[in-house]
């Protein structure tokens, strides 16, 4: 963009503006890495000179199971996002690539729900659980999420930009149906699938509502949950040993987001604009 | 491949997610609507169809009002700062700037930081006395304050969080969308002497309508969805003076454990939504015009 404005004047104070913007953005983090490294009675007075310590992860860590929740966030995403691929890929194949009546009628039914989402169902879903044996099990948290309408969307926009000539060559050479999928539509597809995987990845990571309704036990609580009961105020822990162990949940997903952020930002982007 | 074999092909590859999604949205969906119309069911009464009873339930009690009157002031809140920020943040980060991506990865992050994580930092900058918050108000001369304790902040305090979650997620859209405008606009309206506030309001704003509007149906989604927030900051409280309709619903199903409430409340955000999605079909039609 060209400098357009009354002179370097201007522009340095709208510098000044993005830049201030960008602390306040980031103060909450900020003043999480400062609690959480220092010693407790630090983590209101700020002073420069404070010392610096590892003491509040290591109470932190011992003060609940993080390693057990970890465990269960990450088959939780893992979990999810297999499910996801396979059941998103078959649908959005049928909805790109076959005429079959009631076609129009069930895509429109896809895309309603993106409007009800599985979070506005709690009540209802819980029941189902129930009666499927899955309250309390971390595939019973995943389960909602599995056909996702946002996904079928996005893939069923990809392979329809895919050549029919592609798949009429396939088909030739004595292809299957899944074989043409498998080796044509799934490569080309890459870019989607690493941009969908991203934003689900990083959504059921945070999410919170759903699961904290179907667990109730260490075994199965995601991240979200259990930090939730670690940094209820009744629990009687302090600020410093909470932001260390917010910090330890977040830990992953945040080194990710620094280490890959073009790919995070484009990802977001590009899920978007679709 | 011949017809009627393509046919059952496209079904049954559709078949595996259209049974997750009937049996997860369009099931519990119905049956929500149904159970409207039952009371609750206990050991000694069993559930029996009631009408409208329940309906007349809500209609009556004060705690519904209320909070459907907080999710209209969070909405309304939430919805046009954080457009606004987004709109601001994309063409800075978009322009001549120095740090670009550090100024950008700083809007980004709260986007990926999950609510609950981040609810608990908030938390302490709320805190009286010595939360950051009060701190810095001490250094300008005013008192202490009980930010989320008194009814007259506590939203507004919610709505703070809530802008600063989703500005930079909107961002990203805006900044994919401004990265399409051809740059001879911006050189033509300055060769025409146009202010770069001129050049905003009447061309930049215009072209960027399209993804107004997609931002828009997400930010009125999010509003009746994202209230992870809560169950950190305030539950709801005092005296429901942050409740939102979904964290209404939550309470009356599992902790007053009157799911035919529950049902009766979830058809009011089902319809909500459902009127979001007519919305955004007449919307989508206009956008039409601008591509």
């Amino acid at each position: 963009m060209t400098v357009i404005g009354k002179g370097s004047w201007a522009q340095s104070l709208e510098t000044i503006g993005a830049w201030l913007l960008a602390i306040i953005w980031m103060l909450p983090l900020i003043y999480a890495f400062w609690s959480a490294f220092h010693p407790p009675e630090y983590s209101t007075r700020f002073d420069l000179l404070a010392p610096l310590t590892l003491e509040n992860f290591a109470v932190a860590w011992d003060r609940a199971p993080f390693a057990r929740y970890f465990l269960n966030t990450f088959i939780l995403v893992t979990m999810i996002l297999l499910a996801q691929f396979v059941l998103c890929t078959l649908a959005a194949f049928a909805f790109a690539r076959f005429d079959f009546p009631g076609k129009s009628v069930a895509f429109v039914f896809v895309l309603l729900q993106l409007m009800i989402m599985p979070e506005v169902l709690i009540v209802e879903n819980y029941i189902t659980m129930s009666k499927i044996g899955a309250v309390d099990t971390i595939a019973g948290i995943g389960l909602p999420y599995m056909a996702s309408a946002f996904g079928i969307f996005l893939l069923r926009q990809t392979f329809k930009t895919i050549p029919k000539e592609l798949d009429d060559a396939a088909s030739v050479e004595g292809c299957s149906v899944f074989q043409i999928l498998w080796k044509v539509y799934v490569p080309l597809a890459r870019p989607t699938y690493v941009a969908y995987g991203l934003v689900s990845v990083s959504h059921h990571w945070n999410n919170f509502l759903w699961p904290l309704v179907i667990t109730n036990s260490v075994e199965t609580r995601p991240l979200t949950v259990g930090l939730a009961i670690f940094g209820a105020p009744e629990s009687g822990v302090d600020w410093s040993i909470i932001t260390a162990g917010t910090l330890l949940a977040v830990a992953p997903l945040l080194v990710a987001f620094l280490l890959f952020q073009r790919q995070f930002v484009q990802s977001f982007m590009y899920a978007g604009i679709k | 491949m011949n017809i009627s074999r393509t046919q059952v092909h496209g079904w049954l590859l559709l078949m595996p997610a259209a049974i997750f999604l009937i049996a997860f949205t369009y099931y519990p969906a119905v049956v929500t609507l149904g159970k409207s119309f039952f009371s609750q069911g206990t050991a000694l009464r069993p559930s029996e169809f009631v009408g409208l009873e329940n309906f007349q339930y809500m209609f009556d009690d004060d705690v519904f009002w209320q909070v459907v009157r907080n999710n209209v002031i969070y909405a309304a809140g939430t919805i046009p700062i954080s457009i606004a920020l987004a709109i601001l943040m994309a063409v800075w980060v978009n322009g001549k700037l120095r740090f670009k991506s550090l100024t950008r990865m700083c809007y980004f992050t709260p986007t990926i930081l999950p609510m609950i994580a981040v609810a608990n930092i908030w938390l302490f900058f709320y805190t009286p006395e010595i939360g950051l918050l009060d701190q810095v108000s001490r250094v300008f001369g005013f008192g202490s304050h009980n930010w989320l304790g008194d009814p007259d902040t506590v939203l507004g305090c919610i709505i703070a969080v809530t802008i600063w979650k989703e500005a930079g997620f909107f961002m990203i859209f805006y900044l994919a969308a401004l990265q399409t405008l051809p740059p001879e606009l911006e050189e033509a309206a300055h060769l025409e002497g146009a202010s770069r506030w001129y050049y905003f309001r009447r061309v930049m704003f215009p072209l960027l309508m399209p993804t107004t509007l997609f931002v828009l149906i997400n930010a009125i989604i999010n509003s009746f969805k994202l209230v992870d927030q809560l169950f950190i900051l305030t539950k709801g409280g005092p005296d429901n003076a942050s409740s939102l309709l979904l964290y209404y619903i939550y309470e009356v199903a599992f902790s007053f454990l009157d799911q035919a409430y529950a049902s009766t409340l979830t058809v009011v955000l089902l319809i909500a939504l459902a009127f979001i999605a007519v919305g955004q079909f007449f919307l989508l039609d206009k956008k039409v015009h601008y591509r």
